[in-house]
């Protein structure tokens, strides 16, 4: 019997596993996936939780219940992996060997690294979303705050789902417009790059859309501390801003055992073949999803244009053929813009986002980088799909690879960017 | 792309005035360039660009901040010193190198 090790039951693992398990003979191979807990968190949905219109229920459900029959869940913490005695031990003293080792353990944020987020004010005005425990505190927050200057802030790229805190941003606007409180809220979006987003067609736009809801933007903006008795970051050029609410998106790293199985980049990355997910170092481990380094968003819609190219690409790679699929980094994401819309972005290594229809050419019905209510349905409908289409491992009805038909092609007079 | 000319050599560069051929940068040229956006390089610069130059060949693109600091062992407030504001970028610059793409 041949063994594939899965590490991680999140978006990438579970597509993973439940992709090939259809493609692998049971009498031939066995397929095993290691996670530390059994809660499978629909991360998408943590964004709602502040603003109180999701419930944590709605995005908790057991891995085990999205796993094929025939794939079998170990629950432990992960402490090593000896990549060149291909086995991974557990910090109970498991041992698991394998042939083929599949990492999928994403990547965290780490309030810890940061020196004053996790001081006195973590959680009573220092707030993250993206884990659930976070989200719920800063909904319980926001249900009796009065307003004063609200701070959302990026610790430093890359981080997961790129656009969620500008989301964020738009949402709380929205959120304080209906509650009547808008005037006694003064939002500033504080981030490490030079504008709202990367991309210079969608970072233009986004910008202007900051600048309609009169959220101020700090760019530039590497942050070195939380002081907590002043209430304010500091970045390294020494500028301060002030908060009486600081939404922050700590420094995202990947899992600890990758840096202690000395397999990781400076953020506990694995290095791989940014086109077929294989391992820079070692023939018989892939990494998919957001635990690898490669330089696209790490976000599930990666995670699932990656997985539909990597299946393919692990059949020819255990045959001993070459293989033939090629990931071209194609990721698109719906950007809530508040108030009942959302913008559709649609990119990979090379295209930046720019307006069109998706998912088919001319006809849509979403339409790309436009705020529209659709995009705002098409968003919600996604918890659906995620459920039961995407984990599943189901086929959607979406391109793998992207599609410049039926998009207009924006030039970018490169915004005469500031010196250097 | 387009040609520049920088202390009398003729240099490949992007839009923004990043060189964009690895090899056609010199020490020498690194002092123009550090001029150009007001930075005299002394030894501390020297060590900096130096391991951007090294990290570049054997990863293939240019280091993150934290790269720099956490592989590179240089604390990011002296970074901040030696290239006040916007370190990232003007250590690319004065290195030859690409500017560090943002994480999508």
């Amino acid at each position: 019997m041949k063994r594939l090790l899965v590490l991680g039951a999140g978006t990438a693992g579970t597509m993973v596993v439940n992709k090939l398990r259809p493609l692998l003979a049971r009498d031939e191979w066995t397929i095993t996936v290691v996670d530390q807990d059994d809660d499978h968190l629909y991360q998408p949905g943590l964004l709602f939780i502040p603003f109180g219109s999701y419930s944590p229920g709605e995005v908790v459900k057991p891995r085990r219940n999205q796993l094929r029959p025939g794939v079998a869940l170990v629950l432990g913490e992960i402490d090593v992996v000896r990549p060149d005695e291909s086995t991974v031990r557990l910090a109970d003293g498991r041992e698991l060997a394998y042939d083929y080792l599949v990492i999928a353990t994403g990547t965290t944020p780490r309030p810890d690294q940061t020196p004053g987020m996790m001081g006195a004010e973590w959680r009573q005005s220092v707030f993250d979303f993206y884990t659930l425990e976070g989200a719920n505190a800063l909904a319980e927050k926001l249900a009796t705050w009065e307003g004063g200057r609200l701070v959302v802030h990026i610790t430093e790229m890359p981080i997961k789902c790129p656009p969620a805190p500008l989301e964020f941003a738009f949402l709380a606007d929205s959120f304080f417009e209906e509650r009547g409180m808008r005037d006694r809220v003064d939002i500033t979006y504080v981030t490490p790059l030079d504008g709202a987003f990367t991309k210079p067609v969608a970072s233009r736009l986004l910008n202007g859309m900051l600048e309609e809801r009169r959220i101020r933007l700090e760019p530039d903006f590497i942050i070195e501390r939380v002081d907590d008795e002043a209430k304010s970051i500091v970045s390294y050029d020494e500028r301060e801003i002030p908060f009486d609410l600081l939404v922050t998106v700590p420094l995202n790293m990947g899992a600890d055992y990758v840096a202690r199985s000395g397999m990781g980049d400076e953020l506990n990355y694995v290095p791989v073949d940014k086109h077929t997910f294989l391992s820079a170092h070692w023939d018989n481990v892939f990494a998919i999803g957001d635990a690898s380094d490669i330089p696209t968003s790490k976000a599930g819609s990666v995670a699932h244009f990656a997985v539909d190219v990597f299946t393919g690409n692990f059949l020819q790679h255990i045959r001993g053929e070459e293989m033939s699929g090629h990931f071209d980094g194609h990721a698109n994401c719906f950007v809530e813009s508040g108030a009942g819309r959302a913008m559709l972005i649609d990119f990979n290594y090379d295209l930046e986002p720019l307006p069109g229809k998706y998912p088919f050419p001319v006809v849509g019905p979403l339409t790309l980088l436009a705020e529209r209510r659709m995009n705002h349905w098409g968003k919600l409908m996604f918890k659906w799909i995620y459920w039961h289409a995407l984990l599943p491992g189901r086929r959607l009805p979406v391109p793998t690879s992207m599609s410049m038909t039926g998009k207009e092609v924006v030039t970018t007079t490169t915004t005469e960017k500031e010196r250097v | 792309m387009s040609l520049a000319t920088i202390a009398d050599r003729e240099v490949h560069v992007d839009a923004e005035g990043f060189m964009t051929e690895y090899d056609e940068w010199t020490e020498e040229l690194a002092l123009t360039l550090a001029a150009n956006i007001g930075i005299e390089l002394t030894d501390a610069h020297r060590k900096v660009i130096r391991f951007l130059r090294d990290d570049y060949r054997s990863q293939g693109e240019t280091p993150t901040l934290r790269r720099v600091t956490t592989v590179g062992g240089i604390p990011t407030k002296e970074l901040f010193n030696l290239f006040p504001k916007k370190p990232a970028k003007k250590m690319a610059y004065i290195a030859g190198l690409p500017k560090p793409a943002g994480c999508v």
